[in-house]
């Protein structure tokens, strides 16, 4: 194909997914709010009848936040930084065009009848994998059709060669195809039955510690492939850009996405330690974790590094803040991982606070940050408006960063406290407390967790009202900044 | 010997095999640029050059003429 002069970038499918980004942001983090807040005072739970308990919220809280906020942050990303990479606009083919409407459109409509059935009570109980098997088949198919639009943009593609970027983003569609289908495979048991109970229920086609394993190989690599390889997709495309500096070193990117392909899908073992799966494979979770510490901060320092020199940036754009305190947040998650998933660590650390202590401060630190940013990069390029406010991304960067501290240093005292006194016995052996006790302690650490909630929601809204802002009465822009993103 | 323990010893020598190739595709990488094949860190430069008229980076490889230019 022929360069054209006239020709620009399309970003429809960008902004509508940079809208349920926002929305579904929203949504996930009132509920976790909600919840947290539940834990703390547990009369809360009797808001809504049985749709605002915290078993029923719990599971939407985590879908809401992953696979609405989170694969809509991946998204809309993915439409904006594909185009500028491989240097070919969506307009120049109605099919990818088409495909990626369709895609939004069935994802917009699945995201909101799954979220449904899980408020009614649909679940087949498996953490991060709750959806039954009719909500299964329609995400099925958003995949499918994010990956035609993925792989026929890069058929048409100027750009010869992948950006580091493109490969992390064709590794979450990959990893997340091959999991995903391996982990839902279950017979309905209507048809099986022949017409008995409902149509929804299903039964996992793998029982007891198989059903376990297999679970934890994809509940891990959600984390793996959405939590991490389309955030690291982001980072290595908006940093330099909003920076101005090329990444530091092109082949440590390659080798880090290597080393992290290879190592972090067995690293999944280590959610089963202690239980009945064989030591062998426990073990090698645990080694496995331990080395996934080398590929993530070979990325993560490659990021800071690439603003060697550069530093005063930090001070100048809030966006590049941002970016920095996620990558400082990646290497701080991804050695808390590695030691909890120590043997003897996880004897204390498995099932405490500690360990949503840990996802949040890998969530509310490095994803939500670094989604954030991608998007107020994208809003002066996408909407050709300046970024409404800098005083309130300012606000919003410090009010969250408090947020995300008080967070998880609560849960990791409480998760500690409650390790040790689940433990402890006395000169007889026995234990020398009763589950209440530990409730009794935590308690104030489970408020500071509420309020901590309260925090970062209050600055997602500073966000949303930032964008919309930006939006609609942002200054209009005569032409297209190269690096660092106006804002007034 | 037991299936289980046969799943064991191929775990281990899988990912030492997979350990040999990932050592080898660095070596292959610092190598193939220091023989000026490749000029990977020039791609680079995708992100910051990515307006859709700017001249594409289009290839890994090192062009004939850059190439004669580094020899000399």
């Amino acid at each position: 194909m022929q360069s054209n002069a006239a020709l620009e970038y399309d970003y429809t499918v960008a902004k509508l997914f940079t809208f349920t980004t926002i929305l579904f942001g929203i949504l996930g983090m009132i509920i976790g709010t909600l919840i947290a807040a539940q834990l703390a005072f547990p009369e809360l739970n009797y808001l809504l009848g049985e749709y605002g308990t915290f078993s029923r919220l719990r599971p939407v809280h985590t879908t809401v936040v992953i696979y609405g906020f989170t694969l809509s942050g991946v998204f809309a990303t993915f439409y904006y930084v594909s185009q500028r990479v491989l240097k070919v606009s969506m307009a120049e083919s109605k099919f990818i065009m088409f495909m990626g409407k369709f895609h939004f459109w069935l994802y917009f409509v699945g995201a909101l009848l799954a979220t449904i059935s899980l408020l009614l009570g649909y679940s087949q109980s498996k953490e991060y994998a709750q959806y039954e098997w009719p909500i299964d088949i329609v995400i099925v198919i958003i995949w499918v059709s994010w990956g035609v639009a993925m792989f026929a943009l890069i058929g048409i593609r100027r750009e010869k060669a992948l950006y580091i970027s493109m490969w992390y983003y064709i590794a979450c569609f990959l990893g997340v195809a091959m999991l995903y289908l391996f982990n839902n495979m279950a017979v309905p048991t209507y048809f099986a039955s022949g017409g008995l109970g409902s149509i929804m229920h299903s039964v996992s086609m793998y029982s007891g510690t198989n059903d376990a394993l297999v679970q934890w190989w994809w509940g891990h690599n959600a984390v793996a492939f959405v939590f991490t390889v389309p955030i690291v997709a982001m980072i290595y495309y908006f940093l330099p850009k909003e920076s101005g500096q090329a990444i530091y070193s092109y082949k440590l990117s390659l080798l880090s996405f290597w080393g992290l392909m290879f190592i972090y899908l067995w690293a999944g073992s280590h959610h089963l330690l202690w239980s009945t799966v064989p030591d062998w494979m426990q073990t090698m979770g645990s080694v496995f974790s331990v080395v996934l510490i080398l590929p993530s901060w070979g990325s993560a320092i490659n990021m800071l590094l690439t603003m060697k020199g550069e530093w005063n940036q930090l001070t100048e754009n809030p966006l590049i803040k941002f970016m920095v305190l996620a990558s400082t947040f990646y290497m701080l998650s991804t050695l808390e991982g590695p030691i909890q998933a120590i043997k003897s660590v996880n004897a204390i650390a498995h099932f405490t606070d500690w360990i949503p202590g840990h996802v949040h401060d890998g969530v509310l630190g490095w994803v939500v940050f670094m989604i954030m940013a991608g998007l107020f990069h994208m809003a002066p390029r996408m909407f050709k408006k300046e970024i409404y406010s800098k005083n309130l991304l300012e606000a919003q960067f410090w009010l969250q960063t408090t947020a995300v501290v008080l967070y998880f240093t609560s849960m990791w005292i409480a998760g500690i406290t409650q390790g040790m006194m689940w433990r402890a016995v006395d000169e007889y052996g026995n234990l020398m407390y009763s589950f209440i006790d530990t409730v009794t302690v935590l308690h104030p650490y489970y408020a500071i967790r509420a309020l901590s909630g309260v925090l970062y929601l209050t600055g997602f809204l500073m966000f949303a009202y930032n964008m919309i802002k930006t939006m609609t009465s942002g200054r209009e822009l005569s032409e297209e900044p190269q690096f660092r993103s106006p804002m007034a | 010997m037991e299936i289980r323990e046969l799943q064991a010893y191929a775990s281990f020598f899988m990912s030492i095999f997979l350990v040999v190739i990932l050592y080898w595709y660095i070596i292959y990488l610092y190598r193939s640029e220091k023989k000026g094949d490749k000029d990977y860190e020039k791609l680079g430069n995708i992100a910051l050059d990515d307006e859709i008229d700017s001249r594409p980076i289009n290839t890994s490889s090192v062009t004939p003429s850059e190439k004669k230019e580094k020899d000399k």
